[in-house]
């Protein structure tokens, strides 16, 4: 399932590269990153952590303190942002008011001296890509919240750029429309090859619609690789929180054999994890476990770690029930059900016989140290 | 309108307040009223009640050659003032609004401070200054510092629509392909446009309308039409000044309606809804 990107030449490389705005504090502080052609690139993180500074500085509209940004081996640093050749959609769209919807398509290509008829094809085509012929002649204020997305769209692939980047750009959209312009987006991704930096803090956005998803905290990234990858196997445990439901116990690790550990829980009791970031005997980890991944009763009869757990709420979902436990003195401890599994006889209060394998639960570095 | 429910003392005041309005604007239009229907008047003194109606005041004011050259005159400096304001001033707000540098709070008073001195002080001031430079009675000295008095206006006017400007429209026309100086007349000027017009209209007006600097830089050649109107009273009241404002006030007024209406349209296309 992992996804395989399409082409291996790299597009664009940040070697080292810091900013700080004060001259003190490093917003982004040790960046090196190689984007490959036609990749669906998305930086993720929590809000300051310096996606937006990154985007910028690819953009031109922020100069690197430190460290080069190459775009086709070529040094960007001293080319201003209208030389660099790269598409971007802003999140409040930045359509230009005081022209039509054709106006602002033919902009960019006007600009580049394009014939006239090479200038309708082209926003004509453009248009037709976002589904919005009809309206080439209407102005920006005359378009509803999503059709200003499309031509935001539109217009930063209207002059074939080799770069997008796009800066949160469904954020200002309802649920409804941001999941249906998503996958415009994908598609259109997929059908034009062009490579894409996508900023979000949705984690649902960035899991669905990306080749690779970057993790930033503070100025670094955490972990950069596919969505399969980041879910099923982060790398710290900050990425395992950020990314998805998860379940974490704390522990000392014992001893490490074969890529596993042994760990003491708080209470005493010790279970078998894949060791990934625990390192040595004596340490303290953070375990993590998907909710999906523990099994119940008699699945779990077969697992190297079993415990009880004592049932405290169900939660309904539709498709799926989350049970809400104490498993090992941790009271928050979610477990993920499909209603077709789910046993009549259960109440709150019962004892539940509960356990997961070795390989699915992985002890990272310590959340609290 | 009233609603049904309005008591006594409601309806009272919304007639009293309606009235106070009206007198308001009756005392803003008065010198108008005064002195338009007495450049009609056949007879030879600036006095009511006119006797009989006739157009002789106007021809003498076209008809003849110092009114005529006032006239010119205006429609050298005014224009000229205009330009040289408009795009000092439309630099200066655009320069304070987006760059960012030690002493920019200061630059500000300085550059309305020809609004706040009394324009007697700015006479005397440049002409004590322009002098030695050979900067009195001629056009340039004139031209320059009607457009100084102009410039506060197109400052504060430009100001005030560049701060509700989005910067990030700036960016996206880069991110196209638009170098700052393209940028600047094909997003930042159209959108600002409003501003730019009412400030130019202003400085105009300012150049148009003024006296005292005139009085001290402008020689016999120079000579504008409030100028010459100002002799003209001192000298002898002719009803030709009558005339003379009558013109002066047409086109004044034609000037804004035709900028307010181009501006009304440009404004009602950006935030027309569907
Ligand atoms: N122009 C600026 N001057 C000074 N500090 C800035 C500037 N722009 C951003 N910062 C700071 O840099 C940090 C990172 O900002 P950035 O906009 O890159 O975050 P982000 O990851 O995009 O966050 P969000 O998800 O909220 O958009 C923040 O602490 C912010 O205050
Ligand atoms: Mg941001």
């Amino acid at each position: 399932m992992p996804e395989v990107v399409p082409d291996n030449d790299v597009l664009v490389s940040f070697r080292g590269v810091q900013k700080s705005y004060d001259g003190e504090s490093l917003i982004v502080k040790h960046l090196d990153l190689d984007i490959q052609k036609g990749e669906f690139l998305t930086l993720l993180g929590p809000s300051g952590s310096g996606k937006t500074t990154c985007l910028m500085m690819l953009a031109g509209f922020e100069t690197p303190t430190h460290g080069e940004i190459r775009l086709n081996g070529a040094l960007l640093n001293h080319v201003p942002p209208h030389k660099r050749n790269i598409g971007m959609v802003f999140q409040n769209y930045a359509l230009f008011p005081h022209m039509t919807v054709g106006e602002n398509l033919a902009y960019p290509l006007k600009i580049r001296n394009f014939s006239k008829s090479d200038v309708d094809a082209k926003v004509l085509h453009a248009l037709s890509m976002v589904k919005l012929e009809k309206l080439a002649h209407r102005y920006p204020a005359q378009l509803s919240g999503g059709q200003q997305q499309r031509v935001a769209l539109a217009r930063a692939l209207v002059f074939s750029p080799q770069l997008v980047l796009m800066d949160e750009p469904l954020g200002a959209l309802d649920k409804q429309l941001r999941e249906h312009m998503q996958m415009e987006i994908k598609h259109i991704h997929d059908s034009l090859g062009v490579t894409v930096v996508y900023v979000t803090h949705d984690q649902g956005e960035a899991l669905t619609m990306s080749n690779r998803v970057a993790v930033f905290k503070d100025g670094i990234i955490q972990q950069i690789d596919s969505a399969y990858t980041l879910y099923e196997a982060p790398s710290n445990s900050f990425v395992a929180s950020f990314i998805g439901e998860n379940n974490t116990l704390e522990g000392e690790v014992l001893s490490l054999q074969d890529g596993f550990c042994h760990v003491k829980l708080g209470d005493g009791v010790g279970l078998k994890a894949k060791a990934v970031c625990a390192d040595k005997a004596g340490a303290r980890t953070t375990m993590s476990i998907r909710p999906e991944r523990v099994r119940l009763n008699g699945a779990s009869e077969q697992c190297a770690n079993r415990f009880t757990g004592k049932l405290q709420e169900f939660i309904y979902f539709g498709d799926h029930v989350r049970l809400r436990m104490e498993v090992a003195g941790n009271a928050g401890f979610i477990v993920k059900v499909p209603v077709s599994e789910l046993d009549g006889s259960w109440s709150v209060g019962d004892s539940i016989a509960l356990g997961w394998n070795p390989e699915d639960i992985r002890a990272l570095d310590p959340l609290h140290p | 309108m009233l609603p049904n429910y309005a008591s006594p003392v409601e309806k009272l005041w919304y007639w009293t307040f309606r009235l106070l309005c009206v007198l308001v604007l009756v005392f803003l239009m008065s010198p108008l009223l005064a002195i338009i229907p007495l450049s009609f008047s056949a007879d030879s003194f600036l006095v009511y009640p006119i006797k009989s109606f006739s157009w002789r005041w106007y021809a003498e004011f076209f008809g003849n050659g110092e009114w005529m050259h006032s006239l010119k005159n205006s429609f050298i400096v005014a224009p000229a003032a205009t330009v040289l304001a408009t795009v000092l001033g439309t630099l200066a707000a655009v320069g304070l609004t987006s760059a960012n540098f030690p002493g920019k709070s200061l630059l500000m008073p300085v550059l309305i401070s020809p609004m706040v001195v009394p324009v007697v002080i700015v006479g005397v001031g440049a002409y004590l200054f322009f002098s030695p430079l050979g900067l009195t009675n001629n056009y340039l000295g004139l031209i320059l510092v009607h457009a100084a008095l102009g410039v506060p206006f197109v400052v504060i006017t430009v100001s005030a629509t560049l701060s509700g400007f989005n910067t990030s429209l700036i960016k996206a026309s880069a991110s196209l392909g638009a170098s700052p100086l393209l940028t600047f007349r094909k997003v930042v000027l159209p959108l600002i446009a409003p501003g730019v017009v009412s400030g130019a209209l202003f400085a105009f007006t300012t150049s148009f309308d003024e006296v005292v600097v005139t009085l001290f830089l402008a020689g016999p050649e120079q000579v504008t039409l409030p100028r010459q109107m100002f002799s003209g009273i001192k000298e002898n009241i002719s009803p030709a000044i009558a005339a003379a404002a009558a013109v002066l006030i047409l086109f004044s007024t034609a000037l804004l309606l035709t900028l307010e209406w181009l501006r009304g349209r440009s404004e009602r296309i950006r935030t027309a809804k569907a």
